[in-house]
């Protein structure tokens, strides 16, 4: 949620030499990956669980056991199987009778759909400026990154719900916000990683033998800028799914009756005590699946960058 | 060091919940809603702003507490001419303004004077206040009283005349409400003089119960006890507002002991509240009406028939059970039944899904139909959860083969389309300002069903606008009554709203709070309440 | 050293300067009036709405409100509230004694947790005490804040009763005058027995939600950053030389790991008064990201625009002293960055 500069400030401190060198030749660069990913028991299991909200999300028509909009006004409220309810609707219902489990498995589509969609876009987007800020230098330069100042300035959820208010509270909307927000991130780390790269003797060569720019920049040397903006993108989607999910909260996010988490927790606000699983389960969806990408994402960094690994 | 002095501060923390100091004054914190906009009610329309200003200041008549009786306030008495035009008040004598409020002393008792100021304020763009913060009054200009009124005069220093332009029986009503409220000239003229003329809307000096002593941003307000009020020093030695926007939050507090009465509680709480032993849960039907207007120069709802399947389409007992929860009655009339002229004679529709269905075949409706539902984003007295209302709506009209998609905006946003009559259906509601039948009645008339209008159906039927528009220019009760009554038979068979409910207003106290009453019109009160 | 001061203010002007351009644009191009938004079911006479707005000046052309608006920032006047008709300048100040008073709290408290966490569990690579602590950060650092703070309430508040639950001041015991605007201060210059107490208890769980993230953030960071530390060359040879453990630790890895850790605590202040918004909705904490937000949804575009101008100059201002500081301990920086 907040600008992470645990990352920021790894990423800086990795001197770039480190990014090129990741895998020795001989192997095969995905085996050793894995080795190294694998070696790091919470980075498993991260993945396990992330695989496995991924396919509940994937297979929600076939998994859920009703709609996630259908009303069951006989069942309105109903507690979750432990705490005395009825197996038809295994994690109660909520206020209009809507089974809560349903709801939070398509809730699953929604959220990793947007952490997703954040992570596509801002890759994308902070590629391309990042390389152009890199390359082109002088004005591209300098506007690039003061717009990239200017959006860190503004105090993050702020800037968010601004989006929101002036495009409209919708799904889309929430996914372009949450973009905005964290776009400056990756400009900031393809720039440096890329102008570190400019510097070394193979670019240098590419250069003399005649390589043209754009070839240059998205073949010869992203390339070797992608470590750390894998692990970037992995931790990105973990922070776009909670912004989200507080604009959800703060009523600007998916509109109803859309099962988004964040959402289906601010409207369950009033029951956090007559029926306070409504409100609980949703919490603890984001949280589950938040920690499981970030497991995730830190064993891919420790894998990805043996500077850390070493350690 | 940093961390054994953390420790100790929590430590000490502790024990302060422990450890109350022994106070004498008796203090009473009322957990409220929100910030007001400033403290001259005159300025403002919401009732967060008129509950903050209302402990310092009195009107000519007021409002009963608890109810909407109109009874003397700084007016003693009151004549009303025979043509119904002239209305004069008798002035209490040996009324003090507040001393000592932001440096001011009055050197005289409230009299004429104020009165004058006080209305010239609002109406006349020649007084030097009239500009002043903002200057819209929009309580004064909505109640059509620059139309309304001829003129203001001092007879003497304790009578002033009201002339009207027209008979006009809610005149005295109006009067009662926050908008005349009247304040001090004599402090006007101290700030003026000051050049902080702005400091009159910040720092309140009135004749009230309770004088102003502090207030903080979005965090508290406080008044004390105003020994000299003319109707006797109240029970309560300091009044506290905390700002406390979270409905949960305020529950909690209340709970704890941190504030003694709350606003607005959760309506899932309520049933929490009923079997808790801290607290007394009182409740009075509320002076408002939630309704979902279908928009008649829309088709298909230029149809009666079809408006009235809607009307049969959708589960109102499930709306009031599951976002109401028991915290509403449902909605047959216009009216809230609370409202005299209320037709206790008409049966609301049946839910009946099935006929519905068929009346809507033989309107000639092809289904699956496509319209808009639009919901308000904020929560309203009239309806606490619009957004769970439209789903509740949706998920019902599906069965009849109705697609209903959900539509929001921005609240201003919100009301202004509807209003332009830019929906298929809608919700919106009305909370009465001062009891009388023509305060709802008004909102299905012709005059305000032109675009922009307050009639959102854009409904205009003749039989019914001669019907209420007669009913206004009487003061004959009984007459009035006969003449709404027959307005009501029309408004059911016409169905230009699905009339959804009347909410309940639930208050919470705890049980040391003494004589505290609910207000129909979502006042909030502290004279006369006492702590045990 | 002073050069680079130099250039870094002067990289800093332009910023502040299209942060002026896009709140301003930013905010306008939100649908919806602040007029309109105040307007309650009654809706307005379109004649009084244009007088309305003829008189706050938003029927003139945009560039001249701009200009307007312009001139009067660089005359220190954020313009006036179109809800309450304060001037900005005047509700900031209020606000934000208890959005820095907050964050200040959240802050100590991460680092107080946060450090000596990070370094036990560097020291204890592998056990019991590292894989919990290193779980909780990574819980802490993925929490819906929000969720964290109502389940908080309940439960430390509601059900064990331990602390306020929202509010900064006991308002039934005590009452004492504003003077500095932070109740920690005020409430010792008031003299009343218990007052402090009552402060610091009311800050409590706002301090211990607002500052979960960081005081992850300052975990992991710490940890890693003395992990980093403590497999030097120095660091062993301190150790091969037979230095108690402790001395190493505390004397030569310590200093060195905490420089980095000091940059992410420059950097999270930044956040924390900033992104205090969540946290003071929640606990009804009268600061400046509630205020921010309710100025949103009031279209009052003043408060808005002054108040973004504000809090992100005070950010941007906050960012570069931490620059400044990390470029005076670690001097190495200056010439590579």
């Amino acid at each position: 949620m907040a600008d992470d500069p645990v990352l920021n400030a790894t990423a800086a401190a990795v001197p770039a030499d480190a990014l090129v060198e990741t895998v020795p030749p001989e192997v095969s660069p995905l085996r050793a990956f894995w080795s190294a990913f694998s070696e790091n028991r919470g980075a498993v299991l991260g993945l396990a669980v992330v695989v496995f909200i991924t396919l509940l999300a994937i297979f929600a028509p076939v998994l859920a056991l009703h709609s996630p909009i259908e009303q069951f006004r006989e069942h309105v409220l109903l507690p979750p199987v432990w705490a005395g309810g009825e197996w038809a609707f295994p994690f109660g219902t909520d206020a209009v009778g809507r089974d809560v489990l349903s709801r939070l498995i398509y809730g699953a589509r929604i959220s990793l759909g947007i952490g997703l969609s954040v992570m596509l876009v801002s890759v994308a987007v902070g590629i391309v400026l990042g390389l152009a800020a890199a390359f082109l230098r002088g004005i591209v330069e300098v506007v690039v990154m003061r717009v990239m100042d200017l959006v860190v300035a503004i105090p993050s959820l702020v800037l968010a719900i601004l989006v929101v208010a002036v495009l409209g509270p919708s799904l889309t909307n929430t996914i372009v916000a949450v973009t905005v927000v964290y776009l400056p991130r990756y400009v900031r780390l393809v720039r440096a990683a890329a102008m570190a790269e400019l510097s070394k003797e193979y670019v240098v060569a590419a250069q003399v033998a005649g390589v043209g720019r754009l070839r240059l920049m998205f073949v010869t040397v992203l390339p070797n800028c992608l470590a750390p903006l894998i692990v970037q993108a992995a931790l990105g989607i973990s922070d776009a799914i909670l912004e989200a999910a507080a604009l959800g909260f703060l009523g600007l996010g998916a509109q109803p009756p859309t099962p988004e988490w964040g959402a289906m927790l601010a409207d369950s606000r009033e029951f956090i005590r007559s029926a306070p699983w409504i409100v609980t389960l949703p919490g603890l969806a984001i949280l589950v699946t938040v920690v499981a990408i970030n497991l995730m994402g830190d064993g891919l960094r420790d894998a990805l960058d043996p500077k850390l690994r070493r350690s | 060091m940093l961390v054994i002095n953390t420790k100790v501060v929590i430590a000490a923390a502790m024990l302060t919940v422990l450890a109350a100091p022994a106070y004498a004054a008796k203090t009473l914190v009322y957990c409220s809603e929100g910030s007001p906009e400033n403290f001259t009610p005159a300025l403002n329309t919401t009732g967060t702003s008129f509950d903050a200003a209302r402990p310092v200041y009195n009107q000519l008549v007021e409002f009963e507490r608890g109810s909407t009786k109109v009874v003397p306030g700084l007016a003693e008495s009151w004549t009303v001419s025979d043509d119904g035009k002239e209305i004069t008040f008798k002035l209490r004598k040996g009324v003090k303004f507040h001393s000592g409020v932001n440096g001011f002393t009055p050197t005289r008792d409230f009299n004429a004077d104020d009165v004058i100021f006080s209305f010239d304020r609002m109406w006349k763009d020649t007084n030097p206040y009239h500009k002043v913060t903002g200057g819209a009054y929009d309580y004064f200009n909505d109640m059509s009283m620059p139309d309304l009124l001829k003129s203001i005069d001092k007879v003497d220093d304790y009578t002033v005349k009201f002339t009207l332009t027209e008979p006009n029986s809610p005149m005295l009503a109006n009067l009662a409400m926050d908008f005349a409220t009247i304040q001090s000239k004599e402090y006007a003229d101290m700030l003026l003089k000051k050049g902080t003329p702005e400091q009159f809307d910040q720092i309140p000096v009135g004749t009230g119960p309770f004088s102003f002593v502090n207030y903080q941003k979005d965090a508290v307000i406080r008044f004390k006890a105003n020994p000299s009020y003319f109707l006797g020093k109240p029970a309560l030695d300091n009044l506290v507002y905390a700002i406390t926007p979270d409905a949960t939050a305020r529950y909690a507090k209340l709970k704890k002991g941190e504030c003694q009465v709350m606003i607005a509680p959760n309506p899932a709480d309520i049933a929490g509240m009923k079997t808790d032993p801290l607290v007394n849960l009182i409740s009075q039907p509320g002076l408002n009406i939630g309704y979902l207007s279908f928009n008649t120069q829309k088709p298909p709802f230029d149809k009666k028939e079809v408006r009235q399947a809607f009307n049969m389409a959708i589960d109102k007992a499930a709306i009031i059970k599951d976002v109401y929860q028991g915290a509403g009655q449902a909605a047959i009339n216009p009216i809230p039944p609370t409202i005299w002229s209320y037709n206790k004679d008409i049966k609301d529709y049946p839910f009946d899904p099935a006929k519905a269905k068929e009346m809507l075949a033989a309107a000639g409706v092809k289904t699956p139909l496509d319209i808009d539902l639009w919901w308000m984003p904020v929560q309203r007295p009239y309806n606490p959860n619009a957004k769970r209302v439209a789903e509740m709506m949706q998920s019902d009209l599906a069965k009849i083969g109705v697609n209903a998609k959900l539509v929001s905006y921005e609240w201003g946003e919100y009301r202004k389309r509807l209003q332009q009559g830019e929906h298929m259906t809608g919700q919106l509601g009305w909370t009465g300002d001062n009891g009388d039948p023509d305060n709802f009645f008004f909102l299905l008339g012709c005059a305000a069903a032109r675009p922009g209008g307050q009639n959102l159906s854009k409904w205009c039927n003749k039989e019914f606008d001669d019907l209420i528009t007669k009913a206004k220019t009487i003061s004959d009760v009984a007459e009035r009554t006969k003449l709404y009554e027959q307005a009501q038979v029309i408004v059911k068979e016409e169905a230009p709203w699905f009339t959804i409910a009347h909410s309940v207003v639930y208050e919470p106290t705890r049980k040391e709070v003494v004589d505290y009453k609910v207000s129909p019109l979502g006042r909030h009160e502290f004279y006369g309440v006492d702590l045990k | 050293m002073f050069r680079f001061f130099l250039r870094r203010v002067a990289l800093t002007l332009p910023t502040f300067v299209a942060l002026m351009f896009v709140t301003f644009v930013a905010v306008r191009l939100v649908p919806g009036d602040p007029i309109e938004a105040r307007t309650g079911e009654r809706g307005i006479a379109p004649e009084r709405l244009a007088m309305l707005r003829h008189d706050l000046g938003l029927d003139q052309p945009v560039w001249q409100q701009f200009l307007h608006y312009a001139n009067g920032i660089l005359h220190g006047d954020f313009g006036v509230s179109i809800v309450t008709k304060t001037p900005i300048l005047h509700e900031f100040a209020i606000l934000f004694p208890a959005t820095l008073e907050l964050a200040f709290c959240g802050l100590i408290f991460a680092i107080v947790l946060g450090i000596p966490a990070g370094v036990i569990a560097a020291v204890k690579r592998g056990s019991i005490f590292d894989h919990s602590v290193m779980t909780v950060a990574l819980a802490g650092y993925s929490m819906p804040i929000f969720w964290w703070g109502l389940l908080l309430i309940m439960f430390m508040s509601e059900y064990l009763g331990l602390t306020p639950v929202s509010g900064r001041m006991d308002l039934i015991n005590y009452y004492f005058e504003p003077v500095t605007g932070f109740m920690l201060i005020d409430s010792l210059l008031s003299d009343q027995e218990g007052a402090f107490g009552a402060a610091v208890a009311h800050l409590i769980l706002p301090s211990i939600v607002l500052g979960t993230i960081p005081l992850a953030v300052i975990a992991r960071m710490t940890r890693s950053s003395m992990l980093e530390v403590l497999s030097e060359d120095y660091v062993r040879t301190a150790r091969a030389k037979g230095l108690s453990p402790l001395r190493v630790v505390g004397l030569h890895a310590l200093r060195n790991a905490l420089i980095p850790v000091v940059t992410v605590i420059g950097l999270q202040t930044g956040t924390l008064l900033a992104g205090a918004v969540l946290t003071e909705t929640i606990f009804a904490w009268p600061g400046v990201g509630k205020w921010l937000i309710e100025s949103i949804s009031r279209r009052d575009y003043p408060a808005l625009q002054g108040g973004i101008m504000l809090i992100s100059g005070i950010v941007i201002l906050v960012n570069l002293i931490v620059d400044l500081l990390y470029v005076a301990i670690n001097p190495r920086i200056r010439h590579g960055g």
